[in-house]
């Protein structure tokens, strides 16, 4: 097929333009353009309803952009022959409510999709599988089952279950927001020394101290449209539009939450009920 | 009359009681308790009933049961799936087909197929065969409901989940959505295991070989022979001794379900 050339070479690992959104009547994305850098770590913040997660699911398709174009890692997504399965493959996703298939372990949450979609044996999906667990610090816990692990627990299997692909992107939309504080900054350790790694990351999030210290750029977006964008200290720092400002001291007022360190294996406790 | 709210009720129970205890002690009296053990229990009649009510005739049941069971599970997976399909038609076809068999008496699917078929194609059925899509026919369109009910329930993230790793919509549905709807459906699955094993009983219409008699069928048989309800009798008890340990079971599933929430 002409528009999965996997190896092609790109520059820009996310290109949108003029992309628009409709729910029905409801207008959520009015003509977005912007675009993500190989290697680029890109935060997206702004209030409730601009339409940040909409943004991020027009990536990979999870929503049907209703006009423009987006292209991902040289291919284009929004092509209508596009093999939507292959581009997914090579975008991790990590949702807000964690998403683990619960019927699952860890370690199966890791291979299933290895196994099924890049038809790896399973001593090869296995092999990725415990590397990624234990590049989230969580290599004890692959036999156990996803009602078994702490809310920060479940994020970091459902983050090394994306890895486990080997995608060259990583689309995060508020991956702590559902986590109670004290587990938070596990998983934003997790998610810095993925960056520091190099990998391409788009992150929705209200964690202000990781836009801030991580993020190569921020994106404040409001009423379905990009405000401003730029360096997190002239977005966050200086912001230039009043809406911007507004925002930022609702959201800087509580003592914003430290970004954690590398955590260790052990578990932090809480068990949490889906 | 100035009786209490309390003392009237105690009055009411009180006349309810003496009620129930008077047509005990009149049943006691009147009824010829002789003739009645003879007729619904007689020991030395059960006796002889074993072990061919059980070596045949519950066998029999149990497998019935099960083919009806297995076949209608498969065929009621496929048309749950082509219920929920995008493709109308085959919606259309799933939904007439449920509220077809939903609406129309098992005893006439097992007529249909157990003497129509043979007479309108002029094939012999094999009896087992007869009874496999006779009783999977009719549960399938249950179980159908029950299916898609359970698919529904799966949480849209699951999907999206899937979908976001690049497995396909039918691949999402096989390793994710599917495995996870049964789970939720297991207890009514399990209920309607056992409206089957009852229904099970219809295979008395077929006209069975002594070696295919199930349970029904073959109480009945004995009915003749001994001119006792007591073979009626014992096939009701073996008929609780698969439904009881079922229903238990619904029951304890579904306390898994209620807390695993
Ligand atoms: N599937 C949908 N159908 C209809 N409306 C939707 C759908 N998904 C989102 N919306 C609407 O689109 C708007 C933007 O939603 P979106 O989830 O993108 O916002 P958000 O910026 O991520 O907000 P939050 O910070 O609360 O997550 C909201 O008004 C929402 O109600
Ligand atoms: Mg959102």
């Amino acid at each position: 097929m002409a528009t999965d050339k996997v190896s092609a070479p790109y520059s820009r690992a996310i290109e949108v333009s003029g992309l628009h959104k409709s729910f029905g009547a409801l207008e959520v994305l009015k003509g977005i353009d912007f675009s993500v850098g190989r290697g680029e770590v890109v935060c997206v913040i702004g209030p409730s309803g601009s339409g940040k997660s909409t943004l991020l699911r027009c990536v990979n398709l999870l929503e049907e952009p209703t006009a423009g174009k987006v292209t991902v890692a040289g291919t284009e997504v929004t092509h209508p022959d596009v093999d939507i399965d292959r581009v997914r493959r090579r975008i991790g996703m990590v949702f807000q409510s964690f998403n683990l298939f619960p019927h699952l372990t860890a370690l199966e949450n890791l291979t299933i999709a290895q196994r099924r979609v890049l038809r790896r044996d399973k001593t090869g999906a296995d092999k990725v599988a415990r590397a990624n667990l234990a590049r989230v610090g969580l290599s004890d816990k692959e036999d156990s089952y996803p009602a078994q692990l702490s809310g920060g627990q479940q994020q970091r299997v459902a983050i090394a279950r994306a890895l486990s692909m080997e995608p060259e992107l990583m689309l995060f939309d508020e991956p702590t927001s559902a986590l109670d504080p004290e587990l938070v900054g596990d998983v934003l350790a997790v998610m810095r020394s993925l960056a520091d790694e190099g990998m391409t990351m788009l992150v929705v999030t209200h964690e202000m101290s990781f836009a801030r210290e991580v993020a190569d750029r921020v994106v404040f977006m409001d009423g379905g449209v990009i405000v401003e964008e730029g360096s997190p200290e002239r977005v966050v720092g200086d912001p230039q539009h009043e809406r911007t400002r507004t925002f930022l001291a609702r959201v800087l007022d509580p003592a914003a939450a430290e970004v954690g360190e590398v955590p260790d294996t052990g578990p932090s406790g809480k068990r949490v009920d889906r | 009359m100035s009786l209490s709210k309390r003392q009237r009720t105690r009055v009411i129970r009180g006349s309810q009681y003496a009620l129930l205890a008077a047509i005990v002690a009149v049943v006691a009296l009147v009824a010829d308790w002789g003739q009645l053990r003879r007729a619904f229990f007689d020991v030395g009649i059960a006796r002889e009933l074993f072990p061919g009510i059980l070596a045949t005739a519950l066998v029999n049941t149990v497998l019935y049961t099960l083919l009806g069971f297995g076949f209608g599970l498969v065929l009621g997976l496929i048309l749950a799936l082509m219920r929920l399909s995008s493709v109308p038609p085959y919606r259309w076809i799933a939904v007439t087909y449920i509220e077809f068999f939903r609406g129309v008496p098992a005893l006439l699917v097992f007529i249909a197929l157990g003497f129509g078929v043979p007479l309108a194609f002029e094939v012999a059925l094999d009896q087992y065969v007869t009874v496999m899509l006779s009783l999977g026919l009719v549960g399938a369109a249950y179980m159908a409901e029950t299916i898609r009910a359970g698919i529904l329930a799966v949480p849209k993230g699951q999907t999206e989940a899937a979908r976001s790793l690049g497995m396909s919509h039918g691949r999402a549905m096989v390793s994710i959505v599917i495995p996870q709807a049964f789970r939720i459906v297991l207890p009514p699955l399990t209920n309607e295991l056992i409206l089957l094993t009852k229904d099970s009983s219809l295979v008395y219409l077929l006209g069975l070989s002594l070696g295919q008699y199930e349970l029904a069928n073959f109480g009945r048989d004995a009915l003749n022979e001994y001119k006792s309800l007591t073979p009626i009798l014992v096939a009701g008890l073996l008929y609780l001794v698969i439904t009881l340990p079922l229903g238990h079971l619904v029951r304890r599933l579904e306390a898994r379900t209620a807390k695993a929430r």
